[in-house]
């Protein structure tokens, strides 16, 4: 079984002219997790990737797998796995051959080849030219070909993009059976919601700049929580709810408190005497705190 | 395997899994192998008396009998040549266009090996090109010559050395290829510049070249002289030699002259683009 190594980028700065694309961004990436690389379009998501993985060179800093730079590896593909744009083939080659061309390069079996396409669902398209495949084929080609050296380390460039509802259900829980074999899974997003339900850790970063880092759940205490509470008889409830010093404002379904605890404002209606129709925690605020850290609307 | 075999028979198999090489193989079969039997046919027409040569409206430039056979099969390279320079630029601007260098430099990060292991297999095509061009233009030179009555000179080893160099010219003019392609990575851009200079800009130069003393001691090291001096005849010669003395290299000096603008290229093209920032 092959082993995660975690992954360090330690000042990563890198200038197009006068435009610092990344700038001064440290984080680790650790083994046995799947993590959430999140940002905006244009916040340097893919120019961080292409750092990490030696097709970039950082203007200053180092990027490294287990305290290696990705170009000193001695076996690239059987360490890292990576699956950039989806359109990096000759549209005239067929699947097979296209993998078996970078197996060659790295020393690996063609059997290797035909595994990894059955293991992404493509087996039956192998032998046919890549220029006919559809987006959501083309995503899992280019995953076929991150898994092809069965690596320690998955580096995924919006793998989700272009995949069909039943392409997401299967990437979610392979990305989650990677990560508990122990492997370091690293995916970037645009989208919360899209990688939300599989990620462990998220790393956020805007126009450059890390913005937060840390499990998914630390996403939630960043914005002032909130509790829904409705009643029959609201006009009491409100009463109620100043009365305990409570701030709230009127909601669509029910009156939004700024509290963390739902028993609290229970105790509250109970004490009062006031009947409850409704009582729970809001739940959206991992999305709303997402899009308060990398700057609202204003992505590209 | 170490990691440049490895990236050598990848790059072979690159190559091979598209459906350029063969096209390019069969245009160049057919090219040559008309090019060659029309004009031994012609030549050897004049020479025989079959063909008269006012009616053929060369003025009596037509080279003599014996000296037919080498320029015939030397068209393999003086004319074919600009197809191993196509293999060989598609091979490096094709991985440009089509974003492969990206898995390319993910399986081997070395840049450098790559881009050698490609100079060393495109040397190998190019080498098979020239076969398969020297197949039309000997096979079917000779046998028209043979039916106009000319000696092919299949049994003299002269003609045996002009095979064996004008395959190492081809071999060295993919490699050229592979360099131009990293220096001009777009592949329209070099396909045109291809064209251009080997049809157009290149024969004038060395037509003009051939006028006075001094242009000729530089139009000797033009790429398509030096290829013709490593082959040891071409069509090209022969007319300019007709008209003044052109000075041409010594075969090996001609192959040197070869090498040194594959490397030059290839080297200049790995600073300008190969060793640049995938995006």
């Amino acid at each position: 079984m092959p082993t995660g190594a975690v992954i360090e980028f330690s000042n990563i700065t890198k200038r197009f002219g006068a435009v610092a694309a990344v700038n001064d961004l440290s984080f680790t990436v650790e083994p046995g997790k799947v993590t959430g690389f999140l940002g905006p379009n244009g916040a340097g998501k893919t120019t961080t990737l292409r750092i990490l993985l030696g097709l970039v060179a950082p203007t200053s800093g180092t990027a490294t797998f287990g305290g290696i730079r990705y170009r000193d590896l001695p076996q690239p593909l059987a360490t890292v796995g990576a699956a950039l744009e989806a359109a990096s083939f000759h549209p005239g080659r067929s699947a097979f051959n296209h993998l078996n061309i970078y197996a060659i390069a790295a020393g690996l079996p063609s059997s290797r080849v035909t595994e990894v396409l059955n293991l992404v669902g493509l087996g039956e398209y192998a032998n046919r030219r890549v220029g006919g495949y559809s987006l959501g084929m083309r995503q899992r080609l280019g995953l076929a070909s991150a898994l092809l050296g069965d690596p320690g380390v998955l580096v995924l460039d919006e793998p989700i993009n272009g995949l069909d509802p039943e392409g997401i259900k299967w990437i979610r829980g392979f990305l989650r059976a990677m990560a508990a074999e122990g492997r370091t899974v690293l995916v970037s997003s645009h989208l919360l919601s899209e990688v939300q339900q599989s990620v462990d850790d998220v790393v956020i970063i805007a126009k450059g700049h890390l913005v937060h880092r840390g499990p998914l759940s630390s996403l939630d205490s960043d914005v002032a929580p909130q509790v829904i509470v409705d009643s029959p008889d609201r006009d009491a409830l409100s009463a109620a709810l100043s009365a305990a010093g409570l701030s709230f404002a009127l909601g669509r379904t029910g009156l939004l408190v700024a509290a963390g605890d739902p028993g609290q404002v229970g105790h509250v209606a109970f004490s009062a005497g006031v009947e409850i129709s409704v009582l729970h925690r809001q739940k959206s605020g991992l999305e709303d705190s997402f899009l308060a850290l990398v700057g609202g609307g204003d992505s590209l | 395997m170490t990691v440049f075999l490895r990236s050598v028979s990848a790059e072979f198999a690159k190559i091979l899994t598209t459906r350029m090489w063969w096209i390019l193989a069969i245009v160049l079969f057919l090219y040559i192998a008309l090019l060659a039997g029309g004009l031994s046919a012609l030549f050897g027409g004049i020479a025989t008396g079959a063909i008269s040569s006012s009616a053929a409206g060369t003025g009596g430039g037509a080279p003599p009998a014996a000296g037919l056979p080498p320029l015939i099969y030397s068209f393999a390279s003086s004319v074919g040549y600009v197809f191993p320079v196509l293999i060989g630029a598609l091979a490096t601007t094709g991985e440009f266009r089509h974003q492969t260098l990206t898995p390319t430099f993910l399986a081997t990060p070395r840049r450098r090996g790559v881009l050698g292991a490609k100079g060393v297999s495109l040397f190998v095509v190019g080498a098979a090109y020239g076969v398969v061009a020297l197949a039309a233009s000997v096979g079917i030179g000779a046998l028209v010559m043979n039916g106009f009555g000319i000696d092919p000179q299949l049994g003299d080893s002269a003609t045996w050395a002009l095979v064996g160099r004008s395959v190492l010219a081809m071999a060295l003019w993919a490699m050229i290829g592979v360099g131009l392609g990293v220096l001009v990575p777009n592949q329209v851009a070099t396909i045109v510049i291809v064209l251009a200079f080997t049809q157009f800009v290149e024969p004038l130069l060395r037509l003009a070249s051939s006028f006075t003393e001094v242009t000729a001691g530089i139009g000797q090291f033009l790429p398509g002289a030096a290829s013709d001096a490593l082959v040891g005849a071409s069509f090209f010669s022969v007319a300019s030699a007709a008209s003044a003395g052109a000075a041409s290299l010594l075969w090996w000096q001609g192959g040197l002259v070869l090498l040194a603008y594959a490397a030059a290229a290839g080297i200049g093209g790995y600073f300008s683009s190969w060793k640049k920032d995938v995006t």
